[in-house]
């Protein structure tokens, strides 16, 4: 047994401590407050909880599969996500061929060019090529209508969901001196960090939240909230150096780097969501609502932590 | 032999419709329909019946048989293979003038041999900007022959995106089928007094209608 996987099997473990407990004061919520079912921010709270389970296990087992593992699990989140997306645009009839061609060609072939570590094409592939191919695809059938609209839609979609999404396996490519063998560890880190600033925002909220940050867009998130969960994700994020090839300021400051791209993300998604009339993306995760919901603030940190790591630890 | 072929073909086309669509259903307050119903639906796309078959339970499933065009279904083997042995459908002669069997007998002998049907009132798929085209007469002739029977509507949200006409490749994205509450023909109702309510019953299912996103 290797380093990196002794440190991933110590990693797992904590994370399995860390849902136990929540698990068990979840099991107390309920039995105290909710013993009917009745309270339905106990039973969210508890759907949560075992939607983590279920999630934790997904993501451990495409670790331990190791890079085939990642890449697939996160193109199936790519896949998914993107059909939550455009389920909420605005697209025509027209825009049938570019719509199969962003889910059957650009998709696949951005997983393709990751796995085949073609940095050089795949940093640019969906910003360049696929942004330039969807108009022209669509401007085909001759359908000027929200012509804009329509295709920036598009843009958008393949941005967020696979582009940005990407870029979180897309850790897996970076040459790290004296980190082979362990960039696994390092998409650890960045979910741990986005999605525990993320629970610890929703936590701290909870308990202290008074002052609305955005009543607009979001109204459960609060000053008191966001300032908790950030400032305590990023200790928690600074504790975690030792999987990560960073000192454990360094290890902090990109963490608080990610929680606030994190928490700016889940702003911009959510301002999305309220055009389009709806609550949640999806009801694919039960609990959370769609996987975009889950996933909004890795997707807008996952390309900056990327390009921060490559530009300053990596060799290629 | 066919029949050891279709059931593993339904199996892969559920599977299929699952993975392009997400399909979820969203049960009438009372739930699932108890007995055997007629379920009458939007039509917009040719996977309008596979969608709502697939989220029906097993049980329901096994016992609900599409009605569909046989000059459709009947056109090449393949299409018969799948239109009668996978599918189980009522095929009704739509041509009036040629047709040599009663439509709404074969639907009702279908009912009294304990299936239940999936009807699409407006006849053809709807390719207008309408949410919905006037309904033919068929599911008030079904209902006078049959009053005991549960009509239940049911929208099917989407797939007109997913698949619109004369596309073959389909679009992945999120649908949804939403069962309302079962309604009968009244003692003594008109045909389109039954019709239009039949219509607005079906129309109140829709998301645009009840002001939810597409």
């Amino acid at each position: 047994m290797n380093d990196a996987r002794s440190d991933l099997i110590t990693l797992v473990l904590g994370i399995f401590a860390v849902l136990i407990f929540a698990s068990l004061v979840g099991y107390v919520l309920h039995r105290r407050l909710s013993p009917d079912g009745s309270n339905s921010a106990v039973e969210n709270l508890n759907a949560r909880i075992k939607a983590w389970w279920i999630m934790v296990i997904f993501i451990g087992v495409a670790f331990l599969a190791g890079r085939a593992g990642v890449i697939i699990l996160f193109a199936f989140c790519s896949f998914a996500a993107l059909r939550e997306f455009i389920t909420l645009t605005n697209t025509k009839r027209a825009d049938h061929w570019a719509l199969a061609s962003a889910f059957f060609v650009v998709l696949p072939i951005q997983y393709y060019l990751l796995w085949a570590e073609e940095y050089g094409i795949y940093s640019i592939f969906v910003p360049v090529y696929a942004f330039l191919l969807m108009p022209i695809i669509s401007v085909l059938r001759g359908d000027t209508e929200r012509f804009l609209i329509r295709i920036a839609e598009v843009q958008w979609a393949l941005m967020i969901c696979v582009f940005c999404a990407s870029h979180v396996p897309a850790l897996l490519t970076l040459n790290i001196p004296g980190y082979e063998e362990r960039n696994v560890l390092l998409i650890a880190f960045l979910v741990i960090v986005v999605q525990l600033s993320d629970v610890l925002q929703y936590v701290w909220g909870k308990l202290f939240g008074r002052t609305k940050i955005a009543p607009k867009l979001s109204p459960s998130k609060t000053v008191e909230g966001f300032a908790g969960g950030v400032a305590s994700a990023t200790l928690i994020g600074a504790s975690l150096w030792w999987i990560t090839p960073f000192t454990p300021l360094q290890a902090g400051l990109l963490s608080l780097v990610i929680t606030l791209m994190g928490f700016f993300g889940g702003l911009v998604m959510s301002a999305i969501k309220r055009d389009r009339g709806v609550k949640d993306w999806g009801n694919l995760i039960e609990g959370h609502g769609g996987l975009i919901d889950r996933l909004d603030s890795v997707v807008f940190s996952a390309p900056i932590f990327f390009h921060l790591v490559r530009y300053w630890w990596s060799l290629t | 032999m066919e029949g050891l072929i279709a059931k593993p073909v339904a199996i892969a086309i559920v599977l299929f419709a699952r993975a392009i669509t997400a399909v979820r259903a969203i049960w009438a307050n009372d739930g699932l329909p108890p007995r055997r119903c007629v379920y009458f639906a939007n039509h917009s796309s040719h996977g309008d019946f596979i969608l709502i078959w697939t989220v029906l339970p097993p049980r329901l499933r096994g016992q609900a048989r599409p009605v569909a065009g046989a000059d459709y279904w009947l056109r090449s083997p393949l299409t018969t293979f799948i239109g009668r042995e996978v599918f189980n459908a009522v095929l009704i002669e739509r041509d009036r003038e040629r047709r040599t069997q009663d439509p709404v007998e074969q639907m009702a002998a279908a009912i009294d041999a304990g299936s239940s049907l999936i009807l699409f009132p407006e006849g053809t798929r709807n390719q207008t900007d309408e949410p919905l085209l006037p309904f033919k007469s068929g599911l008030f002739h079904l209902a006078a022959a049959r009053p005991g029977i549960d009509l239940v509507p049911v929208w099917i949200n989407n797939l007109n995106r997913v698949m619109p006409k004369g596309e073959i490749v389909p679009i992945p994205l999120i649908c949804t089928v939403t069962f309302g509450s079962p309604i009968r023909l009244e003692p003594g109702e008109t045909k389109d007094g039954f019709l239009a309510r039949a219509r607005a019953a079906l129309i109140s299912l829709s998301p645009r209608h009840s002001g939810g996103s597409e």
